[in-house]
């Protein structure tokens, strides 16, 4: 298969192990990219604080704003965003990966009490507080709301006259409601259609589409492949393709107001009171425009968004 | 007693998913075991079949001629090189939702394999086999028909096993856009840590790529012409090709 | 374009931890498969048992085997160590036969010769046959290298961060660029780290300069 004039004597494979090992080492050395350390806080210093941030892009940019606000405080953060859904980064707090990561009141309260009987916003708050786990906290919440919407089309609406979701109990046709496949699994996804407003659950199926009520599930919704379309209310696809979201009367879907989710033993005086000034700035309008100017044709990166926003509330400086 | 502990909870997984797998309700329906099975046979063998129609024709012929061999050494090493998810995210968002785009991506992903196998089995001929066929008159046509890719067909199986058998195992990350499939089992329990239902997933994977082997290490032997044994040296080539 | 520029910084970054992540489980692959190659080739009893282990560790998708390394060796589910433990595994299951194959390539004749010239068994395996079998070894380590660069991206859905992570935030916003400068970087650390194993591989056999026939 090949020449071989006496391999025996300059076979230098011993030699490249050793250079390779010695490379692999030197790389592991350098610890900004050391893939075998844990990316957690064990290795960090106590006072440093993590950040995560669930696997969208708001959640993102709140995680940057709260991670920059810190960082103006003088506060040392270090960041591990884009984790997934809430089963995992909660996992990850509670393992200490993370220490603080930004939450929506409802679906927490729901997470950890899903029988909860709270409704309004400052009922959700209050029962989430009690709720928690013991060494979760979480601080004040913001006004700014972010939840899970169900929306229709323009058309869709006008034909079978829908405003409310109690009108889709009136459809007598198979329709389809798209979302992220756990909403299959949640109090408010179709189970809860059905259980607290009457929607026929034979009529109805459910398709995951995979990017928090993203670009395939909006143009899922303007194609007609699915009736139904669960998106974040925030998303600025909503009012450009003017979708019609169903009124919620019954409070299926509870308030989301934004809010830290911290550690308890990282939530130091000066830590809670520079989250808790962001959150009494931070608005719904304001969620509205970075999640459009995240999406849009800028595509700003969330470091950006968090960045011009904080200094646009005159919270970098100290 | 760590490593006890961990055996332990794998097994008390394994053994949860197994039942999940064997529960009545996620056995039938348009969402079940079987419907998924199915679904994920059927995604696997039509990119295999798409790639086919482009791989082998160009492996035979390059097996054949000698020709665009170091081109395609290169091809195939870049095109192993592209991440699934990236390829199918991206042609998701640009041929939207709906079967071509993780089909293309699977394509993709089989025709490294297929290739090497079409012209290393080509290669693998004896010269003096097609020399002897050329000898007596026969055309290139049917030097290539008749007689090297009989005498290549055990390395073209092959080609087709490893390439079915990555495409079944991959299919998987494909199902991040919305495609049904085994790998709906794995996306829809990732998020809400739902291990047993991804094990499920995982497990069905593995015995659908283990049995899927089976039946292609069979056919490959029986396509083996009588009288030929596959040279190591042969077989060695087409390994390290894929 | 704009996009690229406005966020250097941040796509240098995850190259760097795309590059970080792939290359433990490559090495590692290669420094396990070896012996257990060499085992599997000369001794009948471990072929068998090594080889379908092997094939069976490569048919496991990798998602779930992300997952539940956690939950089985108790480390953090963020810990990138969990994207380096599965992915070395694939890294093995992958070369392992080819490490065998190529042991098994080695002639007999040269075998018996360097028995003649009075090397110890041991001399034999590191002086004789493994130059002999690296070529091929080398050709199978290309195979795993290129897949492992690949794979390293799905460990951006469980949070481990890499250029995958641009895959994901590109499809959420309909953002194709982003995807496309994630696939060209995947690209390039694959080209990168094949360049560094031929070179390491011609490197390391030089009495095959002359080259394949």
């Amino acid at each position: 298969m090949f020449v071989s004039s006496s391999p025996v004597g300059r076979f230098r494979f011993p030699a490249a192990v050793a250079l390779t090992a010695g490379v692999l080492l030197s790389v592991s050395a350098c610890g900004s990219i050391d893939p075998l350390a844990s990316g957690g806080s064990s290795d960090a210093p106590s006072d440093t604080i993590v950040v995560g941030s669930a696997g969208f892009a708001e959640s993102e940019i709140i995680a940057e704003i709260y991670a920059q606000a810190l960082e103006a405080q003088g506060v040392t953060v270090s960041k591990q965003l884009n984790i997934g859904q809430r089963d995992v980064y909660l996992a990850a707090l509670q393992d200490g990966s993370i220490d603080l990561i930004p939450e929506y009141s409802g679906n927490l309260l729901q997470y950890y009490a899903a029988d909860s009987t709270a409704r309004s916003s400052d009922e959700v708050f209050d029962a989430l507080s009690s709720a928690l786990p013991d060494g979760f906290r979480v601080l004040e919440r913001a006004a700014a709301e972010d939840k899970d919407s169900y929306n229709v089309t323009a058309e869709f609406a006008e034909k079978h006259t829908l405003n409310t979701l109690s009108d889709l109990a009136n459809l007598d046709e198979t329709f389809v409601v798209a979302g992220n496949p756990e909403l299959a699994e949640r109090p408010y996804g179709p189970r809860g259609l059905t259980d607290v407003y009457g929607v026929k659950a034979n009529l109805m199926t459910f398709s995951p589409i995979n990017d928090s009520g993203g670009p395939l599930t909006v143009s899922a919704l303007i194609d007609g492949t699915v009736q139904v379309a669960d998106i974040f209310s925030t998303t600025p696809a909503i009012a450009e393709n003017k979708f019609v979201t169903l009124a919620d009367p019954k409070n299926l879907i509870l308030p989301q107001n934004v809010l830290p989710l911290i550690n308890s033993d990282s939530a130091s005086d000066l830590v809670v009171k520079t989250l808790n000034n962001v959150s009494a700035q931070l608005t719904t309008e304001d969620l509205i425009d970075l999640n459009a100017r995240n999406q849009g044709d800028e595509k700003a990166a969330p470091a950006a968004l968090a960045q011009d926003w904080l200094t646009e509330k005159g919270l970098l400086s100290s | 007693m760590y490593s006890l502990d961990a055996a332990g909870s794998l097994m008390n997984y394994l053994w949860d998913s197994i039942l999940w797998i064997f529960t009545p309700a996620h056995l039938s329906g348009p969402t079940g075991v079987w419907a998924r099975l199915g679904e994920h046979l059927f995604y696997s063998g039509l990119s295999v079949l798409c790639a086919a129609v482009i791989a082998t024709p160009l492996g035979l012929f390059i097996g054949h001629t000698g020709r665009g061999r170091a081109l395609v050494i290169w091809l195939t090493g870049a095109l192993r090189a592209l991440p699934t998810l990236g390829l199918v995210t991206l042609l998701a968002l640009l041929l939207g939702l709906g079967l071509l785009a993780p089909l293309l991506a699977l394509t993709v992903l089989a025709i490294p394999p297929l290739l090497a196998g079409a012209y290393a089995g080509v290669e693998s001929v004896d010269p003096a086999a097609s020399g002897a066929a050329r000898a007596v008159g026969m055309t290139e046509w049917q030097i290539l028909t008749r007689v090297e890719v009989p005498l290549a067909l055990p390395l073209l199986v092959g080609g087709f096993r490893s390439a079915f058998l990555q495409v079944v195992a991959t299919a998987t990350v494909a199902a991040f856009v919305p495609l049904g499939g085994l790998g709906r089992f794995i996306f829809d329990g990732l998020p809400v840590r739902d291990y047993p239902q991804m094990l499920a997933g995982a497990i069905l994977v593995i015995v659908l790529a283990l049995v899927s082997d089976a039946v292609f290490a069979l056919i490959q032997r029986i396509v083996t012409p009588r009288g030929v044994r596959v040279a190591r040296s042969g077989q060695d080539h087409a390994e390290i090709l894929r | 374009m704009e996009w690229i520029f406005a966020n250097a910084e941040n796509i240098w970054r995850l190259t760097r931890d795309h590059f970080a992540l792939s290359l433990p489980p490559i090495v590692l692959g290669l420094v396990f498969s070896l012996p257990l190659g060499w085992l599997a080739h000369r001794y009948r009893w471990s072929r068998g048992a090594l080889l379908t282990v092997s094939g069976l560790l490569y048919t496991i998708p990798s998602l779930p085997l992300f997952v539940i390394l956690p939950v089985l060796i108790g480390t953090k589910i963020l810990d990138p160590i969990n994207v380096v433990i599965a992915l070395t595994l694939y890294a093995v299951a992958l070369l392992l036969r080819t490490v065998t194959e190529a042991f098994d390539s080695v002639s007999p004749e040269v075998r018996q010769s360097s028995l003649a010239v009075g090397f110890s068994p041991l001399q034999r395996v590191t002086r004789v046959e493994l130059p002999l079998a690296l070529p091929i070894v080398v050709a199978g380590l290309r195979v795993v290298s290129a897949s492992t660069v690949s794979l390293v991206s799905v460990g951006s859905l469980i949070g481990v961060s890499s250029l995958g992570d641009l895959f994901t935030s590109g499809f959420q916003r309909d953002f194709p660029t982003e995807i496309m400068v994630g696939i060209g970087g995947t690209i390039l650390i694959a080209g990168l780290l094949d360049l560094l194993i031929v070179l390491g591989g011609r490197w390391c056999t030089p009495w095959m300069r002359p080259a394949r026939s």
